[in-house]
């Protein structure tokens, strides 16, 4: 029953997709596969902000926070001793960081591990507050997580930041860690456990009376999140080789929440189509930027202008179809066959 | 005490001089009741005496600041929710509480959940004894479907479901927590007369084939006085009678406090 033909059809994309990454650099060029890149970790982001938001329907601001430990803790295990006594110029870094040398996987599971801690600890007082105190309160402490590395300078060499750190996140790398990602969410959504979250979600009352342990469940989505915020963090750390604490401000967060409302809250497929394009569109527009000639008009380039142009796309998805690209439903074969035989009521795959 | 003790042997729920208030409303003040096991028991009463309050300290919702609840030689003053039902009891609401983007079966397989054995874990590293519980909880959740007459909608959205099925659905998924005993918040309330003398008969039916002790609240009487075998009768918070039915009819404080006219004609 579990090898249908839409399991065997899904591997089989996985693996052509592995493949033609393997191979990427013979028809790719840089550019290309760094939006490439870029897809897979905004990717492994998006989906765990809807496990958290869409799936368990907590509003968290706090993403940027996870990905900065993620980010540090993995820049921290992959930097060789050497590098790491040259960079920290302001203080020495101390003592068991700078001798800390791992392989990539283990700084990114490493960076997805200490995220998830700190998230339990977040989670422990912060989860009793609901709606929109929430999404106060994990902004607060991803805000806090960002002063602390500013400030804890023989350990994340403060403002400074780290550089050169070891390109690592390959287009298989990120791939590989992207399916881990949608493969566990899709295993444990799609389940019993996706009806129990999205009972929460609907009615938390509810729950409590069929004897759903909420605030477990909520704390378990929140670290399970975080800990894939984690891994999207180390990862993209990896792939920017360059991390500061200012990159990890609230503009972060909401640009992963851009992608989570934009394909749909509560819908996976729908996440890595919201990653997808809203990453290619961020990149391509900007050629607004650039200056123009069109006919005699020439417009100067205005830094920002495709912000306001992705401003206005937001609204209009807002206010058009507030709820995202695939709303709570799911890409799936079955529909996707369904599409092409021109069966609309074939979808209840 | 003895005497108390002796009946103890037949009781599943027990409540004795629960007290609750909120600042300075009590909503429940010296609540005592004994549910049978296996018996269709009722709390009536006028608008604001009290009951819905009684069903939320009974399932855990609130805490009363004085009594003892027992339920099936647990004392559970103080516990969870979540703690309560799964030593057995599970509860509907009056306002109706689904999860109304999901399907049918699977607000039903929500109810399963308390009873399953796999931890979270097991869902994504795919052992065979996850996919097997998870597919009994699927057969178990089609099977109450089936018996509640819900299997026509099974894959439809809770919320597109009409009224009656809706109640129903809830039922279904307080079913699917194996309880001992199950509280029904008002189940008739909007009901047509036909529809409650369908509900009736669920309830009967349900009780034997699940073999269950009910405690219900109701407005409607002929609900009330067709299926319940023991009744109590709220009043401002406190209990102004109980008995069975026939007492209850012929009790002239309960004439006076709420049944009034229409039972003087009956």
């Amino acid at each position: 029953m579990r090898f249908n033909t839409s399991t065997l059809l899904s591997i089989l994309v996985m693996l052509l997709g592995g493949l033609l990454l393997w191979h990427a650099d013979a028809f790719l060029g840089d550019y290309q596969i760094y939006i490439i890149k870029l897809i897979f970790i905004n990717a492994i982001l998006a989906l765990s902000l809807n496990l958290i938001y869409g799936f368990t329907g907590m509003f968290s601001l706090g993403h940027a926070g996870f990905m900065a430990i993620g980010a540090y803790v993995a820049a921290l295990c992959v930097l060789t001793p050497e590098q790491k006594e040259m960079m920290w110029i302001l203080e020495p870094i101390m003592p068991p960081f700078d001798q800390l040398f791992t392989p990539f996987w283990i700084a990114v599971l490493a960076g997805g591990l200490v995220s998830a801690v700190v998230a339990l600890f977040i989670a422990l007082p912060v989860l009793r507050l609901g709606d929109d105190y929430l999404g106060i309160a994990t902004l607060g402490f991803a805000e806090i997580i960002r002063v602390l590395l500013t400030n804890m300078t023989p350990i994340t060499n403060g403002a400074l930041g780290i550089k050169g750190i070891p390109e690592h996140a390959t287009p298989v790398t990120c791939y590989i860690w992207m399916l881990i990602t949608l493969i566990v969410l899709a295993r444990l959504l799609f389940g019993n456990f996706g009806n129990v979250l999205r009972c929460i979600r609907d009615n938390e009352i509810a729950a409590d009376v069929m004897g759903i342990n909420v605030f477990h469940y909520k704390v378990l989505s929140f670290c399970l999140g975080a800990f894939f915020a984690g891994v999207g963090g180390a990862l993209l750390g990896s792939h920017l080789s360059t991390i500061d604490p200012k990159m990890f401000n609230f503009l972060l967060t909401f640009n992963v929440l851009m992608f989570v409302v934009a394909g749909g809250l509560g819908s996976l497929t729908g996440s890595l189509l919201g990653a997808g394009i809203i990453t290619v569109l961020l990149e391509w527009l900007r050629i607004l930027e650039e200056p123009m000639t069109i006919g005699s008009l020439e417009i100067p380039g205005v830094p920002g202008m495709r912000m306001v142009v992705f401003s206005l796309a937001l609204l209009g998805i807002i206010l058009f179809r507030r709820e995202g690209i695939m709303g709570t439903r799911e890409l799936t074969w079955g529909k996707l066959a369904a599409r092409f035989r021109r069966h609309p009521e074939g979808g209840r795959a | 005490m003895s005497e108390s003790a002796k009946d103890q042997k037949d009781i599943l729920l027990s409540a004795s001089e629960v007290t609750m208030r909120f600042g300075g409303v009590t909503a429940v003040s010296g609540l005592s009741l004994a549910v049978p096991r296996g018996a269709v028991t009722g709390i009536i009463g006028p608008n604001g005496a009290g009951k819905t309050t009684a069903f939320n300290v009974l399932s855990g919702f609130y805490t009363p600041q004085e009594g003892t609840i027992t339920f099936d030689g647990h004392s559970i003053r103080g516990r969870k929710p979540h703690d309560i039902c799964r030593l057995g009891m599970a509860r509907t609401f009056q306002n109706i509480r689904l999860s109304h983007q999901m399907s049918v079966l699977e607000n039903i397989m929500v109810g399963c959940h308390v009873r399953r054995r796999q931890s979270w874990w097991a869902a994504p590293l795919g052992l065979p004894m996850y996919y097997k519980e998870e597919r009994a909880i699927a057969d178990k959740a089609h099977a109450l479907a089936a018996r509640l007459g819900l299997d026509d909608v099974c894959n439809e959205q809770a919320g597109g479901l009409p009224y009656g099925a809706q109640r129903r659905l809830e039922i279904a998924r307080a079913l699917a927590t194996e309880p001992q005993l199950l509280l029904l918040d008002e189940p008739a309330a909007g009901m047509n007369p036909q529809e409650s003398l369908d509900l009736m008969h669920l309830i009967e039916r349900i009780r034997k084939e699940f073999n269950l002790t009910i405690l219900l609240i109701e407005h409607d009487m002929k609900v009330v006085m067709g299926v319940c075998e023991y009744i109590w009768v709220m009043e401002y918070g406190a209990l102004i009678a109980e008995g069975t039915p026939e007492e209850i009819r012929s009790n002239p404080a309960v004439i006076r406090a709420y049944l009034g006219e229409d039972m003087v004609h009956a």
